[in-house]
């Protein structure tokens, strides 16, 4: 307790600390965001709540720091997990989520939940349980008597997650496949009378969904750490932001993401870094909690 | 279905078999100790999941909190916790017979109410989520109940806490406790037997197949889901102190709130044996744990990838469960539950709203 | 025998930019067959979900048997004898019929003992003879999923008739039924009405049927009550005839 109270008084006396975890807040949170989208967008379309999201991310991670240990750039692992992990997301589909789409909700997340099993025991299996970071080798810039530092690597993770958020979203406003991913997401059976496949259009948005995991994994490396493990807890912060925002309100997920990624620092620094798990668990109970008071309100029940 | 009274064979021939077993099979004890354990986990989550429609991932907090309660309890009753937890590794406590005991009858006691008081409690945050978010949000609690007993250093922490040893032969305490696992499954299962067959049996089936409907019938489903929930918290939670001691030792993440084993394991039981059923999750806990001691060892290494394959097949292949699959073949078997049904329910066009075919009970 | 068994008055409801129900003010004469008609788009049915309080109201009062309604939930309301069935028809699928309806009986004074009871014969002697009013004796211990939708449609209503309510709110009780089976629908309703002194509520598209039935007739228009008075009055007003015909 002592602790924390020292913390935050840390943060008083010295307002620029604030800055320096806003901006890596935002940095980080960026990647976040990226991820929550696409958590976001296989719910929206699919109406599958995907538990393994966190587990994507981490084998797009991994790839990277094995490229990484194999002499070749960690940057170079962003189009390499985006490839594997979109092959790994039809495989899936193909064998398991396919069957569990018309299903009840609970069957849905019960097979993603068993998928994230499979993953995090493989990857422990194969790399043990050892944290690891992905060294991208870049410059650290540091401002206010070193108070603040910034790193390239950071930065240019940053960079990347706009470019991709941007790409995914121009590719769904612009393109076909866009375009019938939007409609078979406000009604399937309508999407499909209109000559959608939407079979297709599922596949796709599952495979878009892992690429998406599979680079957010690959910055992931080299801006924080990976470890078999660490799946779960991102899982639960993706669907903490998601929620918080409606799964229908994209630009809301983004913020969310990034607003995660800002509260996520100060409450590291605050609390210490042990309390991640128990930090974001707790926030997914507020967050629950609030929609249950809001729902109350028109006398509803959280859907 | 069959009832378990005691007016029907079932309930003789099962304490019948339940009482002899350690004694047919006494290098077996344990295993089939902990056989009764996943029948208490798989009914109560039956309660809930089966015969309520939701569907928890959390319900191995209560378990956790019986547990800690019970072992606060025993050594509270005559030690300092704090002291005790803090120098456990270094100093032997010792318990006399009685302290034993006595300290073990009053914890079970108080790990049952405590459980069943967390539940009261939590069941006005907790039933305003529907489905997946109920299952999340369950989910979330049971992870939160785990971090927060490994950062409390009154109960030990992460290190956890070590029990006062049983004062016994290893042979009496496995058949200790191998009995009180049984009579607590016993119990369960005649008391369901019972619930089940009283207005409370159909009005959580109501609130499962259309919790509006039911509201808007004046069904008091807050007190009913409520009562659900306590009564299978109070279950666990004695379940909890009882194995902890079995154990003799707790630790928060990997003992008390197993998540991903225990807490799992109690959804893919049910699931494996028929939802909404009564001897549903007794039959698919007993397939699945035989199925899991027999393969363990030879997928040492892979257990958990192939639990998580399990998973997915069960959840995907096994949507009825044994015991539904059978009322659908033998219809007339079941008599008494409603008669053969036409499968008139044509499958919904949109995604992910297509009804489940059902069990008739 | 006369009064107001429910008391709408000046009720407003929106849903944000769009104003369902405008100051609608109507009174439900305890006993009677009451109508409510009107294009689609119209508020009855917010009108009708406001009563039976599916959600809050934005201003204004529900008055039920004198008793202040709009700020209760829907199982309270229910439980005062308040009962609405659902234009999609609602049963309990995985349930027997028999079942069904035992567990309809009224939870008014139902204690925490209450819970616990088991079904006494003279419950499941009533639950037959309502079963058999509505001619689904024969199918007492089939699942109600598996029924036709017409039937399900008679088992909710008898559900709702075991509840002893005081006042029934039907929402479009005729709709999707076989012409052929609409008039022994009408029959059965005429009969609650009549011989258990159930007063009704009826929202109906169909013209026919709610001209038939009704003792008393409201018609609502774009969120606003646009007339009332009784069937053949409501007939000729031209309001009433502008609004269908003149529907946007």
């Amino acid at each position: 307790m002592d602790q924390v109270i020292g913390n935050i008084s840390i943060l008083e006396s010295t307002p620029i600390f604030n800055l320096g975890l806003l901006i890596d807040g935002l940095l980080i949170g960026s990647i976040f965001a990226l991820a929550a989208y696409g958590l976001a967008l296989v719910w929206g379309v699919m109406n599958v709540k995907n538990l393994a999201q966190g587990d994507f991310i981490m084998i797009g991670g991994y790839l990277t720091w094995s490229l990484g240990k194999l002499g070749i750039h960690p940057l170079f692992g962003v189009p390499v997990a985006i490839v594997v992990l979109w092959c790994i997301g039809f495989v899936l589909y193909r064998t398991v989520i396919s069957k569990v789409i018309e299903r009840d909700l609970f069957t849905s997340l019960l097979a993603t939940f068993g998928i994230a099993i499979v993953i995090q025991q493989s990857i422990n299996l194969t790399f043990g349980p050892d944290t690891q970071s992905a060294n991208a080798d870049l410059p650290t810039w540091s401002f206010a008597d070193g108070l603040i530092t910034v790193t390239a690597t950071r930065l240019i993770g940053f960079v990347m997650a706009v470019l991709l958020a941007l790409a995914v979203i121009l590719f769904m406003k612009k393109s076909r496949m866009g375009q019938a991913i939007r409609a078979t997401a406000q009604d399937a059976r309508a999407a499909r009378v209109l000559g959608i496949d939407t079979e297709k259009v599922y596949q796709f948005t599952f495979c878009l969904n892992a690429a998406i995991c599979g680079a957010a994994g690959a910055l992931v490396a080299m801006v924080w750490t990976v470890q078999p493990f660490l799946g779960t807890t991102y899982s639960i912060r993706l669907f903490v932001v998601v929620t918080a925002a409606g799964f229908g309100n994209l630009p809301g997920v983004i913020a969310a993401g990034f607003g995660m990624g800002v509260f996520e620092q100060f409450g590291g620094f605050i609390l210490g870094a042990e309390f991640q798990q128990a930090l974001i668990v707790l926030l997914l109970l507020m967050v629950l909690g609030t929609r249950q008071l809001q729902q109350l309100r028109f006398r509803q029940a959280v859907q | 279905m069959s009832s378990v009274s005691p007016r029907s064979p079932t309930f003789w021939l099962l304490l019948l078999a339940g009482v002899a077993a350690p004694l047919a099979f006494p290098d077996y004890t344990n295993q089939i100790a902990v056989l009764w354990l996943m029948i208490i986990f798989s009914l109560t989550w039956d309660i809930l999941g089966g015969q309520m429609g939701y569907n928890s991932l959390g319900n191995i907090f209560f378990f956790g909190v019986g547990m800690y309660t019970c072992a606060v309890a025993q050594i509270g009753l005559f030690y300092d916790v704090g002291m005790y937890t803090a120098g456990s590794r270094t100093t032997h406590i010792v318990f006399s017979d009685f302290q034993y005991f006595t300290g073990f009858a009053l914890g079970s006691i108080a790990a049952g109410l405590m459980s069943a008081a967390f539940a009261a409690v939590a069941s006005f945050f907790v039933f305003g989520l529907r489905g997946p978010y109920f299952a999340i949000g369950t989910l979330g609690v049971a992870v939160a109940g785990a971090e927060l007993m490994a950062s409390w250093d009154w109960v030990g922490a992460a290190s956890g806490i070590s029990l006062p040893v049983f004062p016994g032969t290893p042979e009496t305490q496995k058949l200790f406790f191998y009995l009180l696992l049984f009579g607590l499954a016993f119990v369960l299962l005649v008391f369901l037997s019972w619930l089940y067959s009283t207005r409370f049996g159909l009005a959580i089936n109501a609130i499962r197949d259309d919790e509006e409907k039911a509201e808007a019938m004046g069904l008091h489903t807050r007190a009913y889901k409520r009562a659900a929930l306590v009564i299978a918290a109070f279950f666990l939670g004695i379940a909890g102190a009882l194995f902890g001691n079995m154990t003799g030792f707790i630790e928060p993440r990997d003992i008390a709130f197993p998540t991903t084993t225990f807490n799992i394991f109690m959804v893919l039981m049910v699931l494996l044996g028929g939802k909404g059923t009564l001897w549903g999750p007794v039959v698919g806990a007993v397939v699945f744990h035989v199925i899991k001691e027999v393969t363990w060892t030879y997928f040492l290494g892979w257990q958990f990838i192939a639990l998580g394959v399990l998973i997915v097949v069960i959840v995907v292949y096994f949507q009825q469960g044994i015991v539904g699959w059978l009322m659908e073949r033998y219809p007339a078997r079941f008599a008494g539950s409603a008669a053969p049904k036409v499968k008139a329910e044509a499958p919904a066009l949109t995604r992910g709203l297509a009804p489940h075919p059902g069990v008739a009970e | 025998m006369n009064g107001a068994v429910i008391d709408v008055e000046n009720v407003s409801k929106s849903f944000g930019g769009v104003r369902a129900n405008r100051g609608v003010s109507l009174t439900v004469e305890r006993g009677r067959i009451t109508g409510l008609i009107g294009p689609n788009g119209s508020g009855k049915t917010t009108l009708f979900n406001s009563i039976v309080g599916y959600f809050p109201i934005d201003s204004g009062s529900i008055r039920f048997e004198g008793r202040e309604i709009s700020n209760m939930k829907v199982p309270e309301i229910a439980r005062l004898g308040l009962l609405r069935t659902f234009q999609t028809t609602r049963v309990y699928g995985k349930m027997s019929c028999m079942q069904n309806m035992q567990i309809s009986i009224p939870h008014r004074k139902a204690g925490l003992l209450d819970m616990f009871a088991r079904e006494d014969a003279a419950t499941t002697e009533r639950a037959g003879q309502l079963l058999a009013f509505v001619g689904l004796d024969d199918k007492r211990h089939m699942r109600a999923g598996s029924l036709s939708f017409g039937q399900q449609k008679l088992l909710e209503f008898a559900m709702a008739l075991m509840n002893e309510p005081a006042v029934l709110l039907l929402d479009e009780p005729t709709a999707g039924i076989n012409p052929t089976l609409i008039n022994g629908l009408i029959d059965r309703l005429k009969r609650a009405n009549t011989e258990f002194g159930i007063t009704l509520l009826i929202i109906e598209h169909n013209m026919r049927v709610i001209m038939n039935m009704a003792d008393f007739i409201y018609c609502m228009a774009h969120g606003e009550l646009i007339a009332a008075g009784e069937p053949a009055a409501i007939q000729r007003d031209q309001r009433v005839i502008d609004a269908y015909l003149g529907a946007h």
